[in-house]
């Protein structure tokens, strides 16, 4: 073709990245790769290799050790070994490091965009532009965390050793967001690449020997589900940090439940992106190619599912079909390429199946007509129009370039239909209006809301999921927290065995002074007979009986969680307003006081029940003075933005007490739950649960809204298995027993809700560092970071 | 708005397409009824246009000897301008002969591209240097362009810029560039701006008009999208930038506005309207992001001289420089190649 010929045709020309460096750089590894283990190279102690293969060409690159148990065992083995030493640097010196780290980044940065995309599929365009630099900013920013420290999270300690699991997505960033928060609050790593995309981590390992970073504090091991498996599995592993799919992070959650791991889960999404009439459509169109084309929709947080306000839906389909013409798919090393290749035939196969499927439930497939590479991997950006929300397509995360579109009529009905899923890792909403933008962001559940913007990233802010997108944040002061715990709850004791409740069922021989005093279940502002009909007698430590709690049963915890669900109205409270209702509690409490102490005096003796009384008093002021400064803050990301982090509450949270102080520690945990608009299930101490009959008379008394506090007493762990397993409560508290403790988390899998639990520690209920502050108010909320871009 | 033609029906009589837009075949611009509500309904983010335009370049790539030919194509769009208080007809002579052979004939000769007979599209001066353009052109096929209407303020008495393109269109211009009156689109006053671009349109006759916006003054992209519409309806054949003389000319996000501006009319209307930036457009990248910005919004007709200009004066030069580098492989200095 000549000159005068392109003159005429004015089209595209290819546009190639050169990809020799990154292939000498494979060369040089003989395109044969060990695990990193320690700081050195080591062979698969198994001798099993598999290959990473290029998508967009099904060609080999080279070949990736295959790790075993022995291997993720030697790799735990050399991070435990470097613990201590890394975490007893200086701050200053940690910083260092995670400098260095930023640099190198920097200056390796275009091969490690090729040897992304070779290795990924993804545009070059993608991986130069966004992955690598994300990855050098999030080094930069956490070499700042890691200075700070000290100063800035007093009194907290690293984990540990961390097992880190990522996904072939963005696989470098992903990593970063693993390795920097945890390096630079004095932990130590493990950490496995996706078996489809190991490359970028390996070369990340040589960068770590490049800067000299201390032996074993970064080990990679590679592999597949099987040494993930194993790493998760690993006795001395502190924390599991996973990103991926839904379906794993249960198994993981399940899998770690026994150990007291901590863990920490950024999974799967089906995004809402809302468009109301009086957006810049033009500019909305655009965000859907930010976010729904971007990656070839392989992203956890991708605009998958596109309600459009009803006014505008003719033209802004016709809008989006007519850019989804200009997309060009091709060689991703090709500059001028936006749809690259899907990573793998697995994926491949599963976006052909989740489209033919959504077709044949009555979903309108639209296609542009652009060239399609004749091979490799690839799969056309997909409009589904005439999607309802029941159709598979806009219930299932597909993550492939295919959105499903839908309409509603107002902003309430969009608000519904964007909280129509059991996701809730992100949002787009568009519109020129700010009251409506800000009104549906803060309706809408999920971690990050992107107002008039798509998928922004950034150093500087949380990322991470309501859910089943799973828990803990990455990025920002908030991601710091998943790899931090306070110093003395590490430190502290375990608990001794749980003492047998001596409580029986009633025989009614033995009479209890005064007025027939019937203490009942406190449902939804009302005291509720126990659904089973029975009551149990409770006996001091000597055997005297003190009275008759009720015995609650699951459909009691049903009803409960009913209430709970519709008192949700507390959360829109003001602040102040429930700040209020607290110190209406403790007036009332003030009141009342010697009668309290008095009867819980039988329990745990007068010296101890009159201070549980007044520690109860001293922590409701406390949580009321924080419940209108719990506030969020706003990150300072480098666009043009205000990026806001607003605590939200985390919604009905199922609180199973402490044994030991059967009032203070029920305060201590239904305190800064409500002050931060939760809801609650409390399942009161088995030792004594008549304290019930006193505690719900002071929440009636005290205006707090019916539904905002139930109290079912009963046979804890029974009714600890029935709260973490009901899927309308978002988080299990469990400060009973450690093996309640470990049934909270095998339990809470099934919706995947968040669980703060004592690990099966003691904690010192009448130690104002242990038993009250930040740390529970952390547990009682959940970040949402909404991006709003502005000017004009 | 244009009631039949919305549904894609033939067009009227006499109509013959000039352009189509992703299919749809598009009539020159006659202008419609001023549409208030139309003008009210726009809705521009700034943020995210600036993200577009941002990501635009870094989108789209063109090399070798595509991006020759997309060169030489800048070269085709160009309205080779001079617009200084220090013209003087041998410095408008001189612009023209440059106009006529805008590259040595060496590199024409090395890019094989003698066939392509490559000339700017006009020739952009003063009403004083019309006739002396027209002279120097004659014969040429490139357009003498006059800016007009009391430029770059514009706010000469409304008689005089009627009369100033009147005279200009006698002696020989075949295009006006006139500005528009700022005040009225911060004022709001939509009526009167329609009613004096629609007044200029008619006083330019035959000669195509291009409706200078001013977007360096306007500031606010919202605004540049309600002037772009208010001036197609009042028949502008060409909606452009700046006059060069504003403190930000053309941007590409002020590009990308008027560009969709177009399209939104194009679709609404079945009319085709152009596009010129002007003003800060000085390096053959810089051409290369507008026109790749012109094929992703509008599409190749928009690429070309009919619907396409760039406002410029020394692009010209970087354009023959880079020319000269795709034959050479050397980087070449900006005095080898001769002066406009």
């Amino acid at each position: 073709m000549s000159i005068a010929e392109k003159f005429a045709a004015m089209e595209y020309s290819p546009a190639p990245e050169d990809p020799k460096d990154a292939l000498a750089w494979l060369d040089r590894h003989q395109r044969r790769f060990s695990h990193f283990i320690g700081g050195a190279w080591h062979a698969p102690t198994e001798g099993v290799y598999f290959d990473s293969t290029d998508p967009s060409t099904g060609e080999k690159i080279a070949s990736v050790a295959q790790g075993s148990a022995g291997d993720v065992d030697a790799a735990v083995k050399a991070a435990r070994a470097a613990f201590p030493a890394w975490r007893a640097l200086s701050c200053h010196s940690r910083a260092r490091y995670l400098y260095a780290i930023a640099r190198a980044v920097q200056r390796h940065s275009r091969r490690l965009a090729v040897l992304e995309t070779i290795d990924n599929g993804k545009s070059i365009r993608e991986s130069r532009d966004i992955d690598i630099p994300l990855v050098a900013r999030h080094f930069y920013h956490h070499a700042g965390w890691a200075q700070l420290l000290e100063s800035e999270f007093p009194d907290c300690s690293a984990c540990g050793v961390v097992g880190q699991i990522i996904p072939w997505n963005f696989p470098l960033l992903m990593l970063a967001w693993k390795i920097a928060p945890a390096l630079a609050t004095g932990n130590t790593v493990v950490l496995k690449p996706a078996e489809f995309t190991p490359l970028t981590a390996l070369a990340f390992a040589e960068i770590c020997q490049e800067i000299g970073l201390p032996p074993g504090v970064v080990n990679i091991v590679t592999g597949d589900g099987v040494t993930g498996e194993a790493l998760v599995k690993h006795p001395d592993v502190d924390k599991i940090a996973f990103t991926g799919s839904t379906e794993v992070g249960r198994l993981i959650r399940t899998a770690t439940a026994s150990t007291h791991k901590r863990l920490s889960l950024e999974l799967g999404g089906k995004s809402p992106f809302i468009v109301f009439e009086d957006a810049d459509l033009d500019a909305a169109v655009e965000g859907l190619v930010d976010g729904i084309w971007f990656n070839q929709g392989q992203v956890c947080c991708a605009g998958s599912r596109l309600l459009m306000q009803e006014s505008v839906a003719e033209v802004l389909l016709a809008k989006i079909r007519d850019r989804m013409s200009t997309l060009r798919a091709g060689p991703p090393l090709d500059k001028s390429i936006d749809i690259g290749a899907i990573v793998a035939p697995v994926q491949l196969k599963r976006i052909q199946r989740l489209v033919a499927e959504g077709v044949a439930a009555g979903a309108t497939c639209w296609q542009p007509p652009i060239a399609m590479p004749s091979r490799g991997l690839y799969y056309p950006p997909t409009l589904l129009s005439n999607v309802h929300p029941s159709s598979v397509v806009a219930q299932q995360e597909i993550f492939g370039p295919v959105l499903a579109a839908m309409t509603f009529r107002t902003p309430s009905e969009a608000v519904e239909l964007a909280n129509n899923t059991t996701y809730g890792l992100a949002a787009g909403v568009w519109s020129e209006s700010l009251n409506v933008a800000l009104h549906v962001a803060a309706q809408i559940k999920a971690g990050v809301v992107w107002v008039n913007c798509a998928n922004l990233f950034d150093a500087a802010c949380g990322f991470g999921g309501y859910r089943e997108s799973g828990y803990g944040r990455e990025g920002g002061r908030e991601g710091l927290r998943e790899y931090l715990e306070p110093a003395w709850f590490k430190n502290a004791p375990k608990l001794s065995a749980p003492v047998k409740p001596t409580n029986q069922q009633v025989n009614g021989t033995e009479a209890v002074g005064g007025i027939d005093r019937t203490v009942k279940l406190y449902i939804g502002g009302k005291q509720a007979r126990p659904d089973s009909g029975y009551s149990v007698e409770v006996r001091d430590p000597a055997g005297k009986l003190l009275g008759e709690a009720p015995v609650g049963n699951r459909k009691d915890i049903r009803n409960a969680v009913e209430a709970a669900r519709k008192a949700e109205s507390w959360s829109k409270n003001t602040a102040h307003g429930r700040a209020q209702i607290l110190y209406y509690l403790a007036e009332n409490f003030s009141l009342r006081r010697e009668e309290i102490a008095d009867r819980l005096a039988a329990a745990v003796g007068s010296k101890h029940a009159a201070v549980e009384v007044d520690q109860s008093i001293d922590r409701i002021f406390f949580y009321a003075a924080w419940a209108d400064k719990f506030d969020g803050a706003v990150h300072n990301p480098p666009f043009r933005t205000i990026a806001i982090a607003m605590n939200e509450p985390v919604g009905t949270i199922g609180i199973v007490c402490p044994a030991d102080a059967p009032l203070l520690g029920m305060m201590s945990l239904i305190l800064p739950a409500i002050a931060c608009g939760n809801t609650v299930v409390a399942v009161p101490s088995e030792t004594y649960p008549l304290i019930i009959g006193d505690v719900y008379q002071l929440f009636d008394t005290s205006d707090v809204p019916g539904g905002v506090v139930n109290i079912v007493s009963g046979p804890t762990s029974s009714l600890l298995k029935t709260l973490a397993e009901h899927d309308d409560v978002d988080a299990i508290w469990s400060f009973s027993s450690e093996a309640d403790a470990i049934a909270a988390k095998l339990c809470s899998a099934g919706n995947l809700k968040q669980v703060f639990t004592n690990e099966g520690r003691v904690i010192d209920w009448f130690d104002s560092k242990q038993g009250q502050g930040r740390w529970f108010l952390e547990h009682a909320t959940q970040i949402k970071n909404i991006w709003v871009p502005y000017g004009e | 708005m244009t009631g039949d033609s919305k549904n894609g029906s033939p067009l009227a009589h006499g109509d013959h397409p000039v352009a189509d837009l992703r299919g749809i075949p598009l009539v020159a611009n006659r202008g419609i009824p001023l549409d208030l509500e139309r003008v009210a309904r726009v809705r521009v983010n700034t943020s995210a246009v600036e993200r577009r335009a941002q990501s635009h370049v870094a989108r789209r790539s063109v090399k070798k000897d595509w991006q020759a030919a997309w060169l030489l194509r800048a070269i085709t769009c160009m309205d080779l301008t001079t617009l200084s208080g220090d013209d003087t007809d041998e410095r408008v002579r001189r612009l023209c002969a440059k106009a006529r052979q805008p590259i040595e004939q060496e590199l024409v000769r090395r890019l094989e591209i003698e066939s392509l007979g490559i000339k700017v599209a006009a020739v952009c001066v003063y009403h004083r240097f019309v006739e002396t353009a027209a002279r120097a052109l004659e014969g040429s096929g490139i357009k003498v362009a006059a800016v007009s209407t009391g430029f770059p303020a514009g706010l000469s008495p409304m008689e005089e810029r009627i009369a100033e393109i009147r005279r200009s269109v006698e002696a020989g211009a075949d295009e006006i560039d006139i500005v528009i009156t700022r005040a009225y689109v911060f004022e709001g006053k939509w009526q009167e701006l329609y009613n004096e671009v629609a007044t200029f349109k008619q006083a330019c006759g035959k000669a195509h008009m291009k409706a200078i916006l001013g977007t360096g003054d306007l500031l606010t992209l919202r605004n540049v999208a309600r002037a772009s519409f208010v001036a197609m309806m009042a028949g502008a054949d060409f909606i452009k930038t700046s006059t060069g003389k504003e403190p930000t000319n053309a941007t590409l996000p002020v590009g990308l506005v008027m560009a969709r501006a177009i399209r939104e009319y194009a679709q609404e209307t079945r009319m085709a309207v152009g596009f010129k930036p002007a003003g800060g457009i000085r390096t053959a990248k810089q051409s290369i992001d507008w026109l790749g910005l012109m094929k992703e919004e509008l599409g190749t007709p928009w690429m070309k001289a009919d619907l396409f200009r760039f406002g410029a004066s020394g692009l010209l030069n970087d354009i023959e420089r880079q020319l000269e580098h795709h034959v050479t492989g050397r980087y070449s200095a900006g005095y080898r190649h001769p002066l406009a």
